[in-house]
């Protein structure tokens, strides 16, 4: 097949940063603030486990082992997530801002690859459209909620995981050395064009919001996860993700 | 099995009515809305669904339970494909699936017309009482595609089978 590797670097990418991040939102089972926000946490951290399946089936039909396989025995340096989707959130505040940075950018990610030339993934596209809307709406009220509706402390707590994560944030557009590749034949348009869409929807959001955009030119970005460097925070989280696993890997489920 | 024997499509469309999601029993996957395709051939069913969400846990379950159901018809293979091609909408829960959820105290899915807004699930008509004043409490419930709400007459908690 034409264009293998560009293909599937920017599945692991995208089913990496789906698996991760769910993980990072199940944590909150069980301990969110409210009742409502413990189950609006692990329904999408169910969504995005079933986003990082169908990801790993595709990669699977391409060659590669099951996804079980693929979720829990590669090694870090295998992962090709972005720094943002890995860090811990002690913070409700921090695990607010990051899911609405995330989910619009997933958001945008998914109406580009609508148009894609590989037909599964432009499928898939399709299908998670309504899904992220969810994800999206439950973010952009909660910014809103503790933004211009909220109070001095929920604003100065928000406007901080702001600043602390936006060089995380830019880092999920990472380029790949196969941009040019994947633009011209079809699959996707690209991590410039996608930060571009991000960057003109976010910030009017954030600004509406009541909160304060660092200037882009004064943010370095994260990168390195694209290409296997990641934080101290991503082997633990694997190891936590993986022990059932590898306590019996050929058990049945 | 003789060759006599042929099943017709509307056999197999009755047994897949028989077919129930495992989150609300009293739902035809039928009435779902998520049998996209049937194909009867003398010696093969190929039944295609497509699913509500994509990460929806009943979905393993729900090809098993095609699967045990057309066991019983004299026929030598079953194929359940899954595939988005077709995805799914609440637009496509029939008319009986809707009466089936009010039943069960469930606010059936408001009806749209191109693409949903989430803004629609602010107005849900309370399925104990009628009234439309109303409250989303959050847009996810115990179900990936419920939504749990509060009716401010009746005061009762509820759910609504959220538009997608």
């Amino acid at each position: 097949m034409e264009h293998r590797a560009a293909l599937e670097d920017l599945l692991f990418r995208m089913a990496d940063d789906a698996l991760i991040y769910g993980h990072r939102n199940s944590e909150w089972t069980g301990l969110a603030p409210i009742l409502e926000e413990d189950i609006a946490f692990s329904s999408i951290a169910q969504d995005k486990l079933g986003h990082a399946l169908a990801l790993y089936t595709m990669l699977g039909q391409l060659g590669h082992p099951d996804p079980d396989t693929l979720a829990f025995t590669r090694q870090e340096r295998q992962f090709r997530c972005c720094h943002l989707v890995e860090l811990p959130t002690q913070d409700y505040a921090v695990a607010l801002m990051r899911h609405a940075l995330f989910d619009y950018a997933e958001r945008n990610r998914y109406r580009l690859l609508e148009q894609s030339s590989f037909a599964p993934l432009a499928a898939l596209a399709q299908k998670v459209r309504g899904e992220i809307k969810y994800h999206t709406f439950h973010a952009s009220t909660w910014l809103r909620l503790l933004g211009r509706e909220g109070t001095d402390e929920s604003r100065a707590r928000m406007q901080a995981a702001l600043e602390m994560l936006f060089p995380y944030a830019l880092g999920i557009f990472e380029p790949s050395r196969y941009e040019d590749e994947l633009r011209a034949s079809g699959i996707f348009a690209g991590e410039e064009e996608l930060r571009q869409r991000w960057l003109d929807e976010i910030i009017p959001l954030l600004e509406e919001a009541g909160y304060r955009v660092p200037p882009l030119d004064s943010v370095q970005p994260c990168y390195g996860g694209r290409s296997g460097y990641h934080t101290e925070h991503l082997q633990p989280l694997l190891d936590e993700m993986t022990a059932v696993f590898r306590i019996d890997p050929s058990a049945e489920w | 099995m003789r060759a006599m024997d042929v099943i017709t499509t509307d056999a197999v469309w009755a047994a897949l009515e028989q077919v129930h999601d495992p989150e609300i029993p009293a739902l035809s996957i039928v009435d779902m809305g998520i049998v996209t395709a049937l194909d009867v051939t003398p010696d093969c069913i190929t039944v295609t669904i497509t699913p509500t969400f994509v990460g929806c846990p009943a979905l393993e379950m729900i090809k098993d339970a095609i699967r045990t159901r057309l066991a019983d018809l004299p026929i030598e293979r079953v194929e359940v494909v899954v595939d988005y091609s077709t995805p799914w909408s609440t637009n496509r829960m029939t008319e009986r699936g809707r009466a089936a959820l009010a039943s069960l105290g469930f606010a059936p899915p408001p009806r749209f017309d191109g693409e949903f807004e989430p803004e629609i699930l602010l107005n849900a008509k309370c399925p104990n009482c009628g009234s439309t004043n109303t409250t989303l409490q959050s847009p996810f419930g115990p179900a990936l595609c419920r939504a749990i709400y509060y009716c401010n007459d009746c005061r009762q908690a509820f759910e609504q089978f959220k538009p997608l």
